[in-house]
């Protein structure tokens, strides 16, 4: 069994009478990456937050190994207008670095032309990939990435997953990230855990796909989609360096569907 | 010059200088009305010094010190917004001094010098505490820069990367407590704020990088100081307000200068 960076046992937290996450179980290894995927309300940051050590939980434990280095994406950032601050300077906030480094580590989420603007001045989808170089500086042994594509055109989004796709393997580091939807993350990910307060069902994307309590939660439209958008992935594919035969797999997917008529589905 | 008027405009620039990167950090932070409920609390150490015989200055730091922890705690539970906390704490702190002043039946206290400042009357021991205090605030500030400016840009990015959050938020509230102990002589209690963060906010358009921001609105509140104190000379008015509506002055002259700004 490969090495685990991160466990999570039976994670319990209720906030204000809320229960907000019941008996989680989560393991990210080495190398591996794990997206965490739910509706709305389901729990996601505040699992991340608890596995990061900022929020603790009521009951359960979270180990990490010894020495983990931790390159975090947040969710959202804020930075006030009237705070002068170069890209260079963000990335560079966490861990001190030369130019040529940041340099190189802008050029690596394609971010390098943005290195003296304001961080204030750069599109959504540019502070994204800036939030990521600053991440990466720190070489991290695991990467957290809270919904990573906000903010993000469409196209923008493959993109960014492609190349978080890649990072397991020239930096060689387990990547955890949350996602809205599974469909975005199929071609990426190793093992989807979907989240509603409690695990719903976990394991191999494909697999998570199929199984009843996903297609309750997102409903049927989802699970159609899923199939339409994983068509676009195809050029992307030797960037894991094999040749995967991708589609015939997801269309059966869709097209398998649920054990239910799809009739009958709700709308999560 | 005269030996007061040296002595207030040395006492005004040693203010200034504190003040300049203290209250770049106010603003980015958005803790503007945090430095007023603060300073709203001063009166209460000038009593509270004044009854138990401590340095004044002192007595103001102690007092801010332990509003702002009693603020930490508040923030605890979440029913009350911050600035609803602060709005509460601000003006009991302040009706408390002024009523605790009342029952100083021994002591006459300028009221008016505390409240507007009275730095005309900047003796050479309040020299000693103010540049004491000012280069204290100034060396502690660039020992936190780097995580204070950290958890001001993303408190959590920078907790997981390490930074003690906590304590360097302390540390900041610390500052600040220090930073208005010194120029409440200068300003005074109610006019503090506007030495924090009008400088600040003048310099903003002209910076590239925090620190140019920082070292701007020091040189911006060091011209308001000497400004102010030359129109209050030339105009006979107080000498307080005169500084602060210097600084206003150069607030709104950098907005309506031509010429690009960084973003």
């Amino acid at each position: 069994m490969v090495e685990s960076l991160l466990t999570a046992e039976s994670i319990g937290l209720t906030i204000r009478g809320n229960p907000i996450l019941h008996n989680v179980n989560l393991r990210v290894a080495a190398g591996e990456i794990v997206a965490l995927i739910g509706p709305n309300g389901a729990g996601k940051s505040t699992l991340v937050r608890v596995l990061l050590g900022l929020l603790r939980p009521d009951s359960g434990r979270v180990w990490s190994r010894p020495g983990l280095r931790i390159g975090y994406m947040p969710q959202r950032l804020a930075l006030d207008n009237t705070l002068p601050l170069s890209v260079q300077r963000f990335v560079t906030l966490g861990t001190p670095a030369a130019r040529a480094r940041v340099q190189a580590v802008l050029a690596e989420v394609g971010a390098a032309h943005v290195l003296d603007s304001p961080v204030q001045a750069i599109s959504g989808g540019e502070l994204q990939r800036v939030i990521l170089a600053r991440a990466l500086l720190r070489e991290p042994d695991l990467l957290v990435l809270d919904e990573p594509i906000q903010g993000v055109d469409l196209n923008g989004q493959y993109e960014l997953y492609d190349l978080i796709g890649g990072l397991r393997r020239t930096h060689g580091c387990g990547i955890l990230m949350v996602s809205h939807e599974l469909h975005l993350v199929m071609a990426t990910t190793d093992h989807v855990l979907c989240l509603n307060r409690h695990v719903c069902c976990s394991g191999h994307p494909d697999h998570v796909a199929r199984d009843p309590a996903y297609l309750d939660l997102f409903g049927i439209d989802g699970a159609r989609r899923l199939a339409v958008y994983h068509h676009h992935h195809n050029h992307h594919h030797d960037l894991h360096g094999a040749v995967v035969p991708d589609f015939p797999r997801s269309s059966a997917s869709a097209g398998e569907g649920g054990h239910r008529p799809p009739v009958e589905q709700d709308r999560g | 010059m005269d030996d007061f008027l040296a002595r207030a405009l040395l006492g005004g620039v040693g203010v200034a200088l504190a003040a300049g990167p203290l209250g770049a950090f106010i603003v980015w932070r958005r803790m503007a009305y945090f430095g007023d409920t603060l300073a709203h609390s001063g009166l209460l150490g000038i009593v509270l010094g004044t009854v138990l015989n401590l340095n004044l200055q002192l007595g103001v730091a102690i007092t801010c010190l332990v509003v702002a922890l009693v603020l930490v705690l508040l923030q605890r539970q979440r029913r009350l917004a911050t600035d609803t906390l602060l709005g509460i704490l601000a003006h009991t702190t302040l009706s408390l001094g002024l009523v605790a002043l009342a029952f100083l039946e021994t002591v006459r206290v300028d009221l008016t010098a505390y409240l507007f400042g009275d730095i005309l009357a900047i003796g050479p021991i309040d020299l000693y505490w103010i540049w004491g205090g000012a280069l204290l605030a100034l060396g502690a500030l660039a020992g936190l820069w780097r995580p204070l400016l950290a958890i001001t840009v993303h408190e959590e990015l920078a907790q997981v990367e390490g930074v003690p959050v906590f304590p360097v938020r302390l540390a900041f509230m610390l500052l600040v407590a220090i930073v208005i102990a010194v120029a409440m002589k200068v300003v005074g209690i109610l006019l503090i704020t506007s030495l924090l963060i009008i400088p600040a906010a003048a310099a903003r358009r002209f910076a590239r990088s925090p620190e140019g921001m920082a070292l701007l609105a020091s040189g911006l509140g060091c011209a308001a100081v000497g400004l102010g104190l030359w129109a209050s000379l030339r105009w006979d008015t107080p000498a307080g307000p005169s500084v602060v509506l210097a600084a206003a002055f150069l607030f709104v002259l950098s907005s309506v200068i031509p010429g690009r700004s960084w973003r």
